[in-house]
């Protein structure tokens, strides 16, 4: 690489990055600020936890949080089981009736835009209570069978290129030792894909956690999601609590992450080990 | 259970093993993902009533026992006949296409730049990249209000130095809107050019150096024809979300930006008009349909190229 380009690559990065992590780190600052205005940094009284109290003290946003987490996680669980077995269907067996249509409603999901995944869910939902009477009024249910739908493509991609590393002769021996298909997935496949499923799991929830727009469609006057509750509020304008639970949020996620990272780049290590280590014993 | 399983004959009565595990995520997807279009394309052709639902009903069994098929082309002859739905539609390609393009042209050099990283760092670079992602959108897209605020940083900034007199207008503009769909997709763009041009064999970027090429000539004529495929997968990620994208106009646009994903919005939660919602919704299907399944052929291309 010449001079003139590795700066060009080098100036890219320099901004991209702080593209990327300026506004976090300025909505971070601005959370300690006790000023109610903001953006204007009160020097007298700050920096102030004051925000973050009166988060734990607010019991509309705490019920909103509560029920965005129990969706969240009932969706990821959701997503993995379904995800899992689309994956495997698409990965391993290659040809049946319809598999081209399958692989289309797994990719598309992901692509369409919200308001239109919204809407036609909802559509659905009022057509299928007016002709069965399920599901009675929007909620919670809905919501969740809403996020599965779309979140499922995610853990598909994700799931699906782990599937196609895994050594398929590990697979045939087992099977040829007379181990039932059943068997070789839970004893053999489920243990090497497990950390993708781990990821994808992680990823349903975090995508769940934070729709809005799919959620507004679907959603009943009862039930209020963090996302929403954080919509409703900054349509308004900036507001000094809900920075303090963005600098929450960006915490734990980031703590989840790097761990994560850190975790599975421990675990390839381990694996390159291994792998040496067994090719000179047998040397 | 044992010898109930291997009972031949009952084996062939029940589905196999493999025909549960296609069917429960293909029926769940057909009920959830396919029937819902179909739904909205019935409604697109319905009639609006004052009613809950809102909409007159398609499919009429009448007193003789006959099926009436009631489609309504009103709706659609109201969007196509309305300068402010076309406007909307023009308005979200334009603002879409710029944001790509504006992506693209960041997104490349520091792709280009992770994949060049040395290997401690490319790791880390990789992760900075895609955290983001992770954190919310919508507290993410929030981040520029208080940044583009008339009290805030940038314009406190551009004051300090003398630049301006008076804070400028940045929020509920389309700068704003830019920014913010910039801001939330670069990393979709980022993640294919990665890894396209981390494929690059180095080998022919030094024989055309050998052979006399200069640096300038070299990109144009060897990497970046090289990395087309993950240029085109990113550039497709990009545009397809932001056409429909509803929540940054909706928090950093002004009233006047119009885009199709908040007009769809504004029909259905403002107007209760699902109808026009519906046929709304169908065209700008048909729109991104054609590029959703150039994007799976893009795909496909690059798995096969990969194996």
């Amino acid at each position: 690489m010449n001079e003139r380009r590795a700066g060009l690559v080098l100036g890219a990065m320099a901004v991209g990055f702080s593209f990327l992590y300026l506004p976090i780190f300025a909505m971070i600052i601005y959370s300690f600020n006790a000023s109610r205005l903001v953006t204007v940094w009160d020097s007298a009284n700050s920096p102030t936890l004051a925000w973050y109290r009166e988060l734990f003290h607010n019991g509309a946003l705490l019920d909103a949080a509560r029920l965005s987490f129990k969706i969240a996680t009932a969706n990821a669980t959701g997503a993995v089981i379904l995800g899992t077995l689309a994956a495997f269907a698409l990965e391993r067996y290659r040809r049946f009736r319809g598999r081209a249509m399958f692989n289309l409603l797994t990719t598309a999901p992901m692509v369409l835009p919200e308001v239109i995944t919204g809407l036609s869910l909802l559509l659905l939902f009022v057509a299928l209570e007016q002709t069965m009477g399920w599901p009675r009024g929007r909620g919670a249910v809905t919501i969740t069978i809403a996020h599965i739908t779309f979140s499922m493509a995610y853990v598909i991609v994700i799931v699906k290129a782990r599937l196609a590393t895994v050594d398929r002769s590990i697979e045939e021996a087992a099977m040829d030792l007379g181990a039932r298909p059943w068997k070789v997935f839970a004893v053999i496949t489920l243990p090497l894909i497990a950390s993708a499923i781990a990821s994808g799991w992680v990823l349903a929830f975090i995508l769940s956690w934070d729709d809005l727009v799919i959620t507004s469609f679907v959603s009943g006057p009862s039930s209020t999601t963090l996302p929403q509750l954080v919509f409703s509020k900054v349509r308004l304008g900036v507001s000094p609590d809900i920075n303090a639970l963005a600098t929450l949020l960006v915490l734990v996620v980031t703590a989840c992450v790097v761990s994560a990272g850190i975790y599975m780049l421990q675990a390839e290590r381990k694996r390159l080990h291994d792998a040496q280590m067994a090719f000179e014993e047998s040397a | 259970m044992h010898g109930l399983l291997s009972n031949r004959r009952l084996q062939r009565l029940l589905p196999s093993g493999s025909w549960y595990v296609i069917a429960a995520p293909y029926l769940w997807l057909l009920l959830f993902f396919l029937i819902p279009f179909l739904i909205v394309l019935k409604i697109s052709f319905a009639n609006i009533v004052l009613a809950m639902p809102p909409v007159e009903p398609v499919f009429v069994w009448t007193q003789d026992q006959i099926l009436q098929i009631r489609l309504h082309f009103s709706n659609f002859a109201f969007v196509f006949g309305d300068d402010l739905y076309i406007e909307a539609f023009l308005n979200s390609i334009k603002v879409a296409g710029i944001s790509t393009l504006l992506a693209l042209l960041l997104g490349y050099p520091m792709a280009y730049g992770i994949a060049r990283a040395p290997n401690g760092w490319r790791n880390v670079l990789f992760l900075l990249v895609v955290l983001p992602f992770f954190t919310s959108f919508l507290l993410r897209v929030y981040a520029w209000l208080g940044l583009l605020g008339r009290n805030g940083p940038i314009n406190g900034v551009l004051m300090h130095l003398g630049l301006i007199h008076e804070p400028l207008q940045l929020l509920q503009t389309d700068f704003a809107v830019y920014i913010g769909m910039v801001y939330s997709y670069l990393p979709f763009m980022i993640l294919p050019l990665y890894s396209a041009i981390e494929k690059l064999d180095l080998n022919l970027l030094e024989a055309a150096a050998d052979l006399g090429c200069r640096p300038a000539r070299v990109f144009m004529k060897v990497t970046l024809p090289l990395t087309k495929q993950g240029i085109f997968a990113g550039c497709l990620l990009v545009f397809i979300p932001a056409v429909g994208e509803y929540v940054i106009p909706a928090l950093l646009g002004g009233p006047d930006t119009l885009m199709i994903g908040r007009v769809v919005w504004d029909e259905f939660f403002g107007n209760r008009d699902w109808p026009v919602a519906s046929a709304l919704a169908i065209v700008l299907l048909v729109l991104l349909s054609g590029l959703v399944l150039l994007l799976q052929r893009v795909q496909a291309r690059g798995e096969a190229i990969h194996e």
